[in-house]
């Protein structure tokens, strides 16, 4: 319990850091401070309306972070969740043109499935390049994310496109019955449930499965790991297929349960928040529901802040990155004590990492 | 195709890859720099991104694109240099850092950029590089970025510094065996963050050569990965200035096929052809790394590439 207090001490630390930073930067563009942290937090946790808003944007958020932190707890720094994101979306708008779905929770989930497969090799060839030509997966993945994004244009404004649409274009909208509703008639949709149960498993999975456990050595300790003769190449890519496999859900449900079609809206920047929050849950599955719920928050809270107090939507884009900034600089200040092998920061590349 | 608009595309290409390549030519001499000493900046999108911004506003608020122009070396210094410093703390990974100054560096320049967006700015004046023919088409595709020349020039300076001088030794040798320059009194961590800010500085003209030179207007998808595409490319030009300046307008080619081709009427695909860069990247690294071992020219403690 100490050692979890502990834990929790420098990223909570380093928030609140980040917190004071931004109020800073908005005093210096004009704007209370005070007003604006409040505004943050009414936004995101003030009523039910805005607690709808801030778990809508939580799950996907959670998803994309796993997209990060289980090829991070392999070893592999991979940022290209945004490309598994919107092809996974894509492919959930278009399996029912292939197939005729039922219109129940099964065809739900066979929409979810081909969003989650797309997705899974998406990030998997990230891990491949990695491990069988020695690419740098932090660039392929971020390339790969570009390349998404265009195959995903080129599909929805070409073969794809509802002719209907005419200023926005889009692929036809998923059947009513296909869609993903809310959790007891709120705007909490079921992907909530999905984003919370994935980090469960996830979590579950590294602590409590050899695979799990041989997947963190390989991890921790590529050297032990060939050794005492595990299949790292295959644990890698795997840990990137279940990545991958997360946010491609994420653009899945996304498209089910928001969207209804897939569209511009669907590149709205989830892949590279999640990279934030797993960094900040240093790479937890577990740390990643509540981190989720925060940034998911703050993000509900962005157009509130602009039409309050006058600030850019990209105010919160700041904040993330302030954050973002603080949370690595808090790593100088982990004391030994600390440092135990268990919890050393997973993302760290090999030639930098000090184990205690 | 006829004769005419085979010639006009291949002009549309020369004088797409001169004015693309511009960006990724100062990035990845940059980012050479900085690679040369020993740690990789992937901030250098976020630095890219950042220096737009302030090359625009610069050149907006003064009327003169030159003052934009030192803006924007001075913003791609600043972020260059929180770069630099957050990495000398102990435990702090290089990547991490590159990631998180992306997303600070574009979220900062989304937020002060915002009021930017609709007015124009002074741009920097071409130069006419084709008065020798009477085409007008090359006389169109050879107005030249006057950053250009300066890049080619600096990119020799580089290479001449870096076998010449001792300031280019001391960069080199902090890359190459941080011990060996801690046995001989240099402060590697200094030496580290003189040669990222640098980088960051160079990268910045890159900046500039986006808002004030082409596509010359400031917006939130001014950069779409070049910052990235031209880190890789010191991956692929083995870390020398001179193979950067190949590099750079190769790529540049590449990126101009899809507005090259739009020029001459095709425009099915235009999308697809946008990714072209990311992908000739992607075929490029594939190409040059080799599974458990060090890529060729590299400096020896750079943790990217092992």
């Amino acid at each position: 319990m100490r050692d979890a207090i502990a834990e929790a001490a420098l990223p909570v630390g380093a928030l609140v850091a980040a917190l004071a930073l931004f109020g800073v930067f908005v005093w210096v563009g004009g704007a209370s401070p005070v007003e604006a942290w409040t505004i943050l937090f009414k936004g995101a946790f003030g009523d039910w309306f805005s607690w709808q808003n801030t778990l809508q944007r939580a799950a996907p958020l959670m998803l994309t972070a796993l997209c990060v932190a289980l090829p991070a707890r392999a070893g592999l720094i991979v940022i290209g969740g945004e490309g598994a994101v919107v092809l996974g979306g894509l492919a959930a708008a278009a399996v029912p043109y292939a197939l005729a779905l039922p219109e129940n929770a099964w065809g739900s989930a066979v929409v979810c499935l081909a969003g989650a497969a797309v997705g899974a090799g998406w990030i998997a060839i990230a891990g491949a390049l990695r491990q069988y030509r020695g690419v740098n997966e932090t660039i392929s993945s971020l390339l790969l994310a570009y390349t998404a994004i265009a195959l995903f244009k080129q599909l929805v404004e070409g073969p794809l496109r509802d002719p209907t649409t005419l200023n926005k274009p889009s692929t036809r909208a998923l059947a009513e019955g296909l869609r993903i509703g809310g959790i007891a008639g709120s705007d909490v949709h079921w992907g909530l449930a999905l984003g919370v149960a994935a980090c469960a498993i996830a979590g579950l999975w590294l602590a409590r499965t050899p695979s799990g456990f041989a997947v963190r050595v390989v991890g921790g300790n590529p050297r032990t790991a060939q050794l005492v003769g595990l299949p790292a190449s295959r644990l890698i890519v795997a840990a990137c297929a279940l990545g991958g496999a997360c946010a491609g859900l994420a653009g899945a449900v996304e498209v089910a349960a928001v969207h209804t079609n897939a569209n511009a809206s669907l590149i709205a920047g989830y892949g590279y928040a999640g990279i934030l929050v797993a960094f900040i849950a240093r790479q937890s599955p577990f740390a990643i529901v509540p981190v989720a719920i925060l940034f998911g928050g703050f993000g509900a809270a962005g157009s509130l802040l602009q039409r309050r107090l006058g600030l850019p939507d990209a105010s919160v884009l700041v904040l993330q990155g302030i954050a973002f900034v603080l949370i690595l600089a808090s790593e100088a200040l982990r004391g030994r004590r600390w440092f135990g092998a268990r919890f050393a920061m997973k993302s760290l590349p090999l030639a930098r990492r000090r184990v205690a | 195709m006829s004769l005419d608009l085979v010639g006009a595309f291949a002009a549309a290409i020369v004088g797409g890859a001169l004015r693309v390549g511009v960006p990724f030519l100062f990035v990845s001499l940059g980012e050479c720099l900085t690679e040369k000493s020993g740690r990789i900046n992937l901030g250098l999108e976020g630095v890219l991104v950042l220096s737009a911004m302030s090359a625009f506003g610069g050149s907006y608020l003064t009327g003169s694109p030159w003052a934009g122009v030192a803006c924007a070396a001075f913003a791609g210094a600043a972020l260059a240099l929180l770069h630099g410093l957050l990495c000398s703390l102990p435990r702090v990974s290089d990547v991490a850092t590159g990631i998180a100054l992306m997303l600070f560096g574009t979220g900062l320049a989304f937020y002060l950029g915002k009021p930017l967006i609709q007015p124009q700015a002074a741009q920097l004046p071409p130069l006419a590089l084709g008065g020798f023919s009477s085409s007008p088409v090359v006389q169109a595709a050879l107005q030249v970025n006057p950053l250009l020349p300066a890049g080619i020039v600096l990119a020799l300076l580089m290479r001449w510094g870096f076998a010449r001088t001792r300031w280019g030794l001391l960069v080199r040798l902090a890359g190459d065996s941080a011990s060996a320059a801690r046995a001989l009194g240099y402060s590697v961590n200094g030496i580290r963050v003189a040669a990222t800010v640098a980088g960051g500085a160079i990268a910045g003209l890159g900046g500039a050569s986006l808002t004030l030179f082409y596509p010359g207007s400031w917006n939130e998808g001014i950069s779409s990965g070049q910052g990235l595409i031209a880190v890789a490319l010191v991956i692929f030009a083995r870390w020398s200035p001179l193979r950067c300046v190949g590099a750079a307008l190769l790529f540049g080619g590449a990126g101009a096929i899809g507005p090259a081709l739009q020029s001459v009427g095709v425009s099915a695909f235009y999308y697809l052809f946008s990714a072209v860069p990311y992908v000739l990247t992607l075929v490029i690294l594939v190409i040059s790394c080799r599974p458990g071992s060090v890529a060729r020219g590299s400096p020896g403690e750079l943790s990217s590439v092992k």
